[in-house]
């Protein structure tokens, strides 16, 4: 039981706002000691996993393409094209992306990455929609936006990705129940994880409708009385 | 191996990012944090680069001490734990100036942007066994930088201020993927999984269908968010919660594994641990709320998700 010191470390780090690097670790060390491990040897096995996930952290190469594109304008000219689709709405250009993302996934393309997609294109173009329809949206709800545009790259890519007969997760699962003494195919687990793959295409787009639906409530009046506004 | 060279190559470069952060703050004459920050960025540049050396030209006996590497880690802990890694001024762009671009350059600024995902799939498609996906998704930068100078007409020097800008806006977020990787292993080598994959054995009665199959699914979330990772959970809740109470009780092999890893990704969404999802978009997408910015939107689907996966199994795999 000592040894989940650790995840209580970290939980309770998380709930006091502690520095998360440093409770990190701070918890790796502990629970390596109560474990019966040295201080070396625990240095090791923190050295030699940090240099063989250094591919997490690739996304570091593409940052300095990322960043000129942005210096010369690429939101700004996402958010103007989406700008002129008059019936583009924050929950359904959402949503239309989780279904490409989602059936990126299942194909194996690597389409997608907050990097690479959501940051320099979708946002921008989400927060296009919501300037064009909503005028003077408050800093509260563009924080929301954020969220939902970072969180709709993950249903997409964690549940559509199984659909690919040679995605990792599926290789995982093949390995595994071979271990355990049950076969099975790659292709048929791939199969099997079809209907998840559809379940969150709509439950996704659910959440996002919702929230089109919260905002047109709270900035109806501004709306209708802008465009009367102009009228006048 | 062509392949293991170019991928460490990918990692020099990601050094080389880290680098010119060095450059940029022990230049900096207001820098708030100068030579901490520097330290810092210096360090990570260094595990990048040279923890592994000697594989880009196939040597793969010249690298740099794991032990060593771990006290560089406790280094960097220190550094963010004291909040001595900051960051000052940025030569950015003027708002005018990129609203004048996106009309004079036009279109013509997605072909960069989409080269990215487009090369690196077309790359991925032919060469995979020969290059792996990484070393695609590098040859895609690489292409996609050219074609950005050339559309943009943008210089060198504004190509790396942009790079470091981005990665010091991340700031030292971006090893908590690393670090937390790391962690799972510490915890692997001390054995936490087995200690929990035991206490949720002694607690569900064995026989019992639907209490089997929810003790395997929520078993995988919880034993992900506590990982930040399914793929690990998934090996240990398998063996220690679904052979004994799911597959021994006559589950189809392929439906139940199939499901009970998607519902490790329900825990995934739901846990800060997953910082790679969850914690560093965070920061790219500039959200003020650094631990839960995402997490709060994707808990609601993620208890949906995990609901569907629990009937799924029961009904489907049975």
């Amino acid at each position: 039981m000592i040894k989940l010191i650790g995840i209580l470390i970290i939980v309770i780090g998380f709930i006091l706002k502690l520095d998360t690097i440093a409770v990190v670790v701070f918890a790796g060390i502990i629970t390596g000691l109560v474990s019966g491990m040295s201080f070396n040897e625990i240095m090791t096995t923190l050295g030699k996993a940090f240099v063989t996930n250094r591919y997490m952290s690739i996304f570091i190469i593409s940052l300095p393409v990322i960043g000129l594109l942005e210096r010369y304008g690429l939101r700004e000219r996402a958010a103007y094209l989406i700008g002129k689709i008059k019936s583009a709405t924050v929950g359904r250009l959402t949503s239309l992306y989780l279904i490409i993302r989602t059936l990126a996934a299942m194909f194996g393309l690597r389409i997608g990455g907050h990097v690479q997609f959501i940051r320099p294109l979708i946002l921008p173009m989400a927060q296009g929609a919501a300037d064009n329809r909503y005028k003077d949206m408050d800093e509260r709800d563009r924080q929301r936006i954020k969220g939902l545009e970072g969180a709709v790259e993950n249903y997409g890519n964690f549940f559509g990705q199984n659909f690919f007969v040679a995605s990792g997760g599926v290789l995982l699962i093949v390995g595994v129940m071979k271990e355990q003494g049950y076969v099975v195919e790659a292709v048929d687990i791939a199969k099997a994880s079809l209907p998840i793959a559809l379940i969150i295409m709509v439950i996704g787009t659910l959440q996002f409708l919702y929230y089109d639906k919260k905002f047109d409530k709270k900035y109806n009046t501004i709306k209708a009385q802008s465009s009367l506004n102009k009228k006048a | 191996m062509l392949k293991n060279s170019l991928t460490e190559l990918l990692y020099v470069l990601c050094g080389l990012v880290c680098f010119y952060s060095v450059f940029v703050t022990l230049k900096d004459k207001s820098h708030p944090a100068k030579y901490t920050t520097a330290l810092f960025w210096g360090i990570l540049g260094f595990t990048f680069t040279f923890s592994r050396i000697g594989l880009l030209w196939g040597n793969e006996k010249i690298m740099i001490n794991d032990t060593f590497i771990g006290y560089l880690i406790l280094v960097m802990a220190l550094l963010s734990a004291f909040k001595l890694v900051k960051f000052n001024k940025f030569n950015e762009s003027t708002n005018e100036f990129k609203e004048k671009m996106a009309q004079s350059i036009g279109n013509k600024i997605f072909i960069p942007a989409l080269s990215l995902a487009i090369v690196a799939f077309l790359v991925a498609q032919f060469w995979t066994k020969q290059l792996g996906s990484l070393v695609a998704l590098g040859i895609s930068t690489v292409i996609a930088l050219i074609l950005a100078i050339i559309i943009t007409k943008g210089k060198g020097c504004e190509v790396a201020e942009d790079g470091r800008r981005l990665l010091e806006l991340v700031g030292p977020l971006s090893i908590l993927p690393q670090l937390l990787a790391a962690l799972g292993s510490v915890f692997a080598a001390a054995g936490v999984g087995n200690v929990i994959a035991n206490g949720i054995k002694t607690v569900i009665p064995q026989g019992n269908i639907l209490l089997g199959v929810i003790a395997y699914c929520i078993g995988m979330a919880l034993f992900t968010m506590i990982m930040g990772n399914a793929f690990a959970a998934f090996a240990v809740i398998t063996a220690g919660i679904g052979v004994p109470f799911v597959f021994s009780q006559g589950a189809n092999p392929v439906i139940a594994s199939a499901l009970a890893l998607t519902a490790g990704y329900c825990g995934t969404l739901m846990t800060p641990m997953a910082a790679n999802f969850n914690i560093v978009p965070t920061a790219i997408l500039e959200i003020d709320d650094k631990k839960y910015g995402l997490i709060k939107y994707q808990l609601p689907i993620a208890l949906i998700m995990l609901l569907i996966h629990i009937i799924l199994m029961y009904v489907w795999a049975f």
